[in-house]
């Protein structure tokens, strides 16, 4: 085409500009903490802090249950609906993209009117938190599994392992998973990229996230602020550079926003 | 399915097996999907119709159109949609000078990445970002007021206002846009390699290859987009501090107990998100269906 020739360098200039410039300015901020300090106090003042560190753990923490959790309601139920039951597979899907249609804070609000005034352990706040996360990753981590099911042979591995002796939890445990490994990275990073920054929820719930201590720190630090969001953005650079190099083109909505 | 059993030889023991066997695989995603997603979005619905002194009611739901509450959608689809459109020309015109081949080919693996990594940058830390860039002592702010002349503050213009909101969403809408439309792209360059061989001009391409091929795919992509920043929370609360008038806002209100009213109100609030969001999705499948039929 020859008109793109022209204008592509333009929306080339214009999209890096906008999409460079707030990254500039905002390392630029970071670094002014003032004449008297070192170029590096915001940062050093940030990783010296123990509710940066308790912060991060808890999302991290908090990661790593929703993935647990959606692993194991999504691989069984996928996996089988793929070998035995596939009328059933429409709504595995079905339930695994649902969390699309409800947003996160209609979700929290739903969790605490139903279970926040006294219902056992579904009352507790991290449960309930814990719970969320699991929602929201089910669509990411359904596409992951449907994707590495059909790049592997289940039919065949499952008989050859029956055939062999293997019980049913077996067969999940130390065939379908193992295959599924390298599928499922992406879809892992993925949930981890939304969720290590997740504040809406967790700032309902009152549990101080790494989402939530970022916000605290903005009210106050303006500097620090800045230095985080580079922090994050680091974050979730590595995060999705993984995804990314694991299985190409996945493409994500919701979450953090 | 070489497995099912008939029923003439199976007794109803073996049958009921059969079943348990099936269901012990789903039930897992069966019990926690209805219980964190199912039962709290059927509360919600259940708590918007009643609560009134006369048992079920449809008085939350009447609220909803009192300006307040009719204004927060407004403005909600309002920046979702603006955000929606815009996002999507300017994601499609990039993904387009990076997949048509007006832009070196080594900048595409660049531009695909970052398109990955800003998509997933948004909440409290793109906020920090536009704060430092746009805001009142911003890095653009103070170039263009310094350098330029021009100061945007005295002129009206606030980050922290629908403008700015708008602004800072496209930074997650427009890469997002880039992800979503960049297969069909690579499919179109094909048809246009064809159709400049045959003698089309840049005008004939578009109209008559471009814009049917990419109707069904740029209409499902732009819907996507709206119900991406439809539900969007932390990004338009930490800019405003919450004091802009969006349904996810006011619900959090609500739930933060900052402002009182009736816990039944916020219920109507959700639902209607709820009904919308769907919406948004089910045409969005819709189109979506079509589309893949249409590739076969």
């Amino acid at each position: 085409m020859k008109g793109s020739r022209v204008w592509s360098p333009i929306v080339g200039v214009v999209a890096f500009l906008y999409f460079v410039v707030p990254l500039v300015a905002t390392a630029e901020f970071s670094v002014q903490e003032g004449p008297s300090h070192p170029f590096w106090a915001a940062y050093s003042s940030i990783l010296s802090s123990p509710q940066f560190w308790s912060s991060l753990r808890l999302s991290l923490f908090m990661a790593v249950s929703a993935v647990v959790i959606g692993l194991v309601i999504i691989v069984p139920a996928t996996y089988w609906a793929f070998l035995r039951a596939p009328r059933l597979q429409t709504w595995v899907e079905f339930i695994s993209i649902m969390p699309f249609v409800v947003p996160p804070i209609v979700l929290v609000l739903g969790l605490v009117h139903l279970y926040g005034n006294g219902f056992g352990p579904l009352s507790s706040r991290p449960i309930m938190l814990m719970a969320a996360y699991g929602v929201i990753s089910m669509p990411y981590l359904f596409r992951s599994v449907n994707n590495g099911l059909r790049s592997m042979d289940v039919r065949s591995l499952t008989e050859a392992a029956l055939s062999l002796g293997s019980s049913w939890p077996r067969v999940l445990f130390q065939v379908v998973f193992p295959n599924l490994r390298t599928a499922l990275l992406g879809g892992t990073f993925l949930v981890f990229a939304l969720i290590m920054g997740e504040y809406a929820m967790s700032s309902m719930l009152g549990l101080n996230t790494f989402g939530v201590y970022m916000l605290l720190t903005g009210e106050t630090r303006a500097h620090a602020a800045a230095a985080l969001a580079l922090i994050s953005l680091a974050l979730v650079w590595f995060l999705v550079g993984v995804m990314q190099a694991v299985n190409r083109g996945n493409v994500t909505i919701g979450g953090a926003r | 399915m070489p497995n099912a059993p008939t029923a003439t030889t199976v007794s109803p023991m073996r049958r009921a097996n059969h079943i348990w066997a099936n269901s012990v695989w789903f039930l897992p995603l069966g019990i926690f999907a209805l219980l964190f997603l199912l039962l709290p979005s059927i509360g919600l619905f259940i708590g918007s119709v009643t609560g009134g002194p006369h048992g079920v009611t449809l008085s939350y739901f009447g609220q909803l159109f009192q300006n307040q509450y009719l204004d927060a959608y407004k403005v909600s689809i309002e920046l979702s949609a603006t955000t929606a459109i815009v996002g999507a020309a300017a994601g499609v015109a990039l993904a387009w000078a990076v997949v048509g081949g007006g832009l070196p080919g080594f900048l595409r693996p660049f531009f695909l990445t970052f398109s990955g990594v800003a998509s997933n940058f948004a909440g409290i830390p793109l906020a920090f970002a536009f704060t430092a860039s746009l805001g009142p002592v911003g890095l653009v702010t103070l170039f263009l007021s310094n350098h330029i002349g021009l100061n945007l503050y005295k002129h009206g213009f606030s980050l922290f206002g629908f403008t700015g909101l708008a602004i800072t969403y496209l930074y997650f809408q427009i890469p997002l846009m880039v992800l979503l439309m960049v297969p069909a792209l690579d499919h179109l360059k094909q048809w246009g390699e064809a159709a400049s061989n045959l003698g089309a001009n840049s005008w004939q391409f578009w109209w008559h290859i471009g814009l049917p091929i990419l109707r069904l795919p740029l209409l499902g992509a732009t819907l996507l987009l709206f119900g991406n920043s439809f539900g969007a929370y932390a990004t338009a609360y930490a800019l405003t501090s919450g004091m802009i008038n969006l349904v996810p806002i006011v619900i959090g209100q609500e739930l933060s107990g900052n402002v009182v009213f009736s816990p039944n109100l916020a219920d109507a609030l959700a639902v209607g998100m709820i009904v919308i969001m769907i919406t948004v999705f089910a045409v969005y499948l819709i189109t979506n269906r079509n589309e893949a039929r249409w590739q076969r």
